[in-house]
């Protein structure tokens, strides 16, 4: 799985993307995020409060119940201040 | 249209290109988004636009179909620049083109108010107190808001 981050979540995470692996348990957007917040102080401080966190899977706006796999492409960003 | 790019753009030229040849258009609405000098009251020298290369371009299609589905458009154009852009630069222009005035008006501002709160942009401005990624504002929201058919 490519995970990307933007904006201060590219910051925080002290990079712009990574491969992952993640376990079986994770299928939807929510156990994705639960285990990159087991992952480290790093993950668990960038992800700390969801509410400003928005998720895309294969460049679509994704909700928590979305399903994720092993091919997708998964981006975790800040809401959007373009305009 | 959709245009993601880091160069300028001509407003006048990209109107003439987006009505040229179609005298079914009656009316033109434009709307330019340029570099402001305070951010709050914070004073602000420049900022960075970062961006979502291919989401963007989907969302950016996406908001225009929309606009199409809803108002009898003759022609519209997005143009979104990213990168590093100075005071007073311009940032986006929407141009909606139709046979009268109502539907150029109103789907220009539908255009920028949902390209606000969809198109994954972020705005980092430049202050003397160093970089800072800019926070989405409620205000953007309740604009958007306002379009949305429940």
């Amino acid at each position: 799985m490519r995970l990307l981050y933007f904006a201060w979540l590219k910051t925080k995470m002290g990079r712009a993307e990574e491969e992952v692996d993640p376990p079986a348990e994770v299928t939807d957007v929510a156990s994705l995020l639960e285990w990159l917040r087991g992952r480290g102080p790093v993950y668990a401080e960038a992800l700390s409060d969801l509410s400003v966190v928005r998720v895309a899977v294969n460049q679509e706006y994704a909700r928590l119940d979305a399903p994720v796999n092993k091919d997708d492409e998964v981006a975790l960003f800040p809401p959007v201040t373009g305009g | 249209m959709i245009k993601v790019q880091k160069q300028d753009f001509d407003v006048g030229a990209e109107i003439d290109a987006l009505r040229a040849g179609n005298t079914a258009i009656g009316g033109i609405a434009s709307f330019v988004g340029t570099v402001r000098d305070l951010a709050g009251d914070t004073p602000v020298t420049g900022m960075t636009l970062e961006h979502y290369p291919g989401m963007t371009e989907r969302e950016l299609d996406r908001i225009e179909q929309e606009a199409n589905r809803r108002w009898p458009l003759e022609a519209s154009l997005i143009i979104h620049r990213y990168g590093r852009l100075e005071l007073g630069d311009r940032i986006v222009l929407v141009v909606t083109a139709s046979a009268h005035r109502q539907a150029a008006l109103e789907s220009c501002a539908f255009l920028i108010d949902w390209l606000k709160t969809k198109a994954p942009f972020w705005k980092k401005e430049e202050t003397r107190g160093g970089e800072t990624w800019v926070d989405a504002r409620d205000s953007d929201d309740a604009a958007a808001a306002r379009w949305r058919k429940d």
